[in-house]
């Protein structure tokens, strides 16, 4: 059977399943359709959660970023997994405890206030907006690569599935599918992993075979990929650092906060049944998160290495030793096509250079061997997960399965941002603001709306994505690290902020964050408008603005503190809600509001 | 507050202390301030640095929310708290 059938097979076979459930799984109750009636076991939302949170960002992008960062990679390694250390400990249980739908909600009954609501719904807006752009993108590009329908009409398919299962089951068929996807993409990430791990080293477990010597030679896969890249002129593997070790410190930090201030991941933990099931639910999330993001490492050091050799299968400088163009191989014809690869004949020998021309040391070399430059002009760091079962020559229903995990991750987290912003417009908006009054059968009519509304909105983003996509996932993190996790966090931990407080620290933590963002990338992004530029020079203690996060929530946390302490402490009635936040006992009939 | 729920709390404080101290351990210092030293011993053919920055801190981060879970349900008993 051809590749284009098979993957046509095993993506219309997991799109059959997603269909299935969400038929079988559909919400009566605004309960259900905001918190899946609050009855899912820990270890479902475990994995459910698992799927929410690994985006087409955890799944195609991430490995290929390691591969060509290094040790500077471990920034989203560390970032994005010790964030649910935090949510477990500082987040989860107490929210839990809450027991109501949103996150907005929370903030609006524990600094009794709408304005601080809207403040809140506005941050998850745009945080969760720019991040579904990316997930729609993530569809159309799967789809247009593997099945070869056009981006729009891929997109399209993408839209429709989710449409189905979504508006129909809200987050009771959001839940039932994420766990399906969860067992597609695991499967899907890890099946090629071990194939390329036994290949390399004969070691099936790609966690050990990363460390242990590669078949008939005595060096490591680390020590090798050290020693391969050094020889043509690239940073070291192991040793290669993202700026500065300070930088790479407060990167992952702010990756942290921001993690446990997502709002489409917290509410996930407001539908287990108790709040010890919360806490145990965020530890079942992160072991199912963590068979991805330890098996990530592998994937990387090992990509990179049959990529480089592949491009240099003899000594370096030797006539022979780089591959001739001519005879390149199917899958380097394939992602020419695409345009995310590409190769310029710079000293017109034929053969691909692939090196590092940025590197003075190796420049006296390069010119003895008559080499112009670097010859590989494209190469896409997200093609790494895609092209690597390719690159090791894996038979076709594997690549069909890469891409049919590729589209189970961005379809789960698409639908889990799509219901945060749903369910902010209509419980926060329409039912908090506008018409407290509406019946449970108007709000869930208004919430189907709303999901159906914000489907179409991504959608048509995703079509045409904005110039500024690219950073605008970085910005959805800044953004939930400087307003949402701070004002959580404190709403727990102290009594003593206040109404004004909480306000001015969510809006001076978001101000720093959006100037410095700004500042350094443009206005909204836009080319030209960066009054600063992006120059290292002009940094904030040398610190790159994706790693601004931070910072914006030490404001936060300081402003809402200093404001707090100079007006009146909050009413006895939110005291005693965030008394009864903290102790477990009575979390049962919370939740019958 | 009573004193009860006042001593839970204070108790689970100081858990809560113990559980960020070791996850800034092994992300932050053995993952990045004390990378290169630790680098010049290996495990499991990592350089121990380099192993705890792409390994070791995600699997104690795993570890220890399920620590905190179960040490946390002990107090909620203890304190009489539990659901």
């Amino acid at each position: 059977m051809d590749l284009k059938t098979t993957t046509y097979l095993v993506v219309g076979a997991t799109f059959a399943l997603y269909l299935l459930i969400a038929v079988r799984s559909r919400a009566r109750t605004t309960g259900e359709f905001y918190v899946a009636g609050g009855g899912v076991h820990p270890i479902a939302n475990g994995m459910a959660t698992a799927a929410d949170w690994m985006s087409a960002a955890s799944f195609l992008s991430m490995a290929g970023l390691i591969a060509f960062m290094g040790y500077g990679g471990s920034v989203y390694l560390m970032g994005w997994t010790g964030g649910y250390v935090l949510l477990a400990c500082f987040l989860a249980p107490y929210l839990r405890k809450y027991g109501k739908f949103t996150v907005p909600e929370f903030i609006g009954d524990r600094y009794y206030c709408k304005t601080a609501r809207l403040v809140a719904v506005v941050c998850l807006i745009v945080a969760s907006v720019t991040y579904v752009i990316g997930q729609m993108k993530g569809v159309g590009v799967a789809f247009s690569r593997f099945l070869e329908v056009p981006y729009e009409v891929g997109l399209g398919i993408g839209m429709v599935i989710v449409f189905v299962y979504a508006v129909l089951g809200g987050m009771k068929g959001i839940t039932h599918t994420q766990i399906a996807q969860y067992c597609v993409l695991i499967f899907a990430y890890t099946v090629p992993a071990v194939f390329i791990s036994l290949q390399l080293t004969g070691s099936p477990i790609p966690q050990l075979g990363l460390g242990m010597p590669i078949q008939g030679e005595t060096l490591t896969v680390l020590e090798k990929l050290d020693q391969v890249l050094q020889d043509l002129g690239f940073d070291r593997y192991t040793t290669q650092t993202r700026l500065s070790q300070w930088n790479m410190a407060v990167f992952t930090f702010s990756l942290m906060i921001g993690t446990a201030g997502l709002p489409h991941v917290i509410m996930r933990f407001f539908t287990v049944p108790k709040v010890r099931d919360a806490r145990s639910s965020a530890g079942w999330a992160l072991l199912f998160i963590a068979i991805l993001y330890t098996t990530a490492p592998a994937v990387a050091a090992m990509a990179r290495l049959n990529f480089t050799r592949t491009l240099q299968a003899g000594p370096v400088g030797s006539a022979e030793g780089n591959l001739v163009y001519a005879e390149r191989p199917t899958w380097f014809k394939n992602w020419e096509a695409t345009g995310l690869l590409a190769f310029e004949d710079k000293n017109g020998d034929g053969r691909v250079q692939h090196y590092g021309d940025k590197s003075q040391a190796f420049a006296p070399r390069a010119e003895a061997f008559g080499w112009k430059g670097d010859e590989m002009t494209t190469l896409d760091r997200d093609i790494m997960v895609l092209a690597n079962p390719e690159i090791a020559g894996l038979p076709n229903w594997v690549i069909a399965l890469v891409a049919a995990g590729g589209l189970a991750a961005a379809l789960s987290t698409a639908a889990g941002l799509l219901l945060a912003i749903s369910s902010a417009i209509s419980h926060d908006v329409v039912k908090g603001v506008f018409r407290p009054d509406i019946s449970e059968k108007g709000e869930l009519r208004a919430s189907r709306l709303a999901m159906a509304g914000a489907i179409l909105v991504a959608g048509l983003l995703g079509l045409r994505p904005p110039g500024f996509a690219a950073g605008t996932v970085a910005l959805a993190f800044g953004l939930a690290a400087s307003s949402i996790f701070p004002v959580l966090v404190m709403g727990i931990f102290s009594k003593r902020i206040n109404r004004t407080g909480a306000i001015a620290g969510m809006l001076s933590g978001l101000i720093v964050t959006l100037l410095y963002v700004f500042q350094h990338k443009g206005v909204l992004f836009i080319p030209g408008t960066s009054f600063l530029g992006s120059m290292p020079e002009n940094w904030f203690l040398g610190l790159e603005p994706n790693a601004f996060g931070a910072v914006g929530a030490a404001v936060n946390f300081l402003v809402a503190g200093v404001v707090s302490h100079l007006g009146p402490p909050p009413p006895a009635e939110v005291q005693e809600m965030v008394e009864a936040l903290r102790i477990p006992r009575g979390a049962g009939q919370a939740a019958e509001h | 507050m009573s004193a009860k729920t006042d001593a839970y709390w204070r108790a689970n404080l100081r858990l809560l202390a113990a559980v960020t101290a070791v996850w800034f351990a092994v992300s932050f210092l053995c993952g990045i301030v004390l990378v290169e030293p630790l680098n010049r011993f290996h495990i499991w053919g990592y350089p121990l640095g380099f192993w705890f920055a792409q390994q070791g801190s995600i699997y104690t981060f795993v570890v220890l929310i399920f620590f905190y879970s179960w040490r946390m349900a002990r107090l909620d008993r203890k304190f009489g708290v539990e659901e």
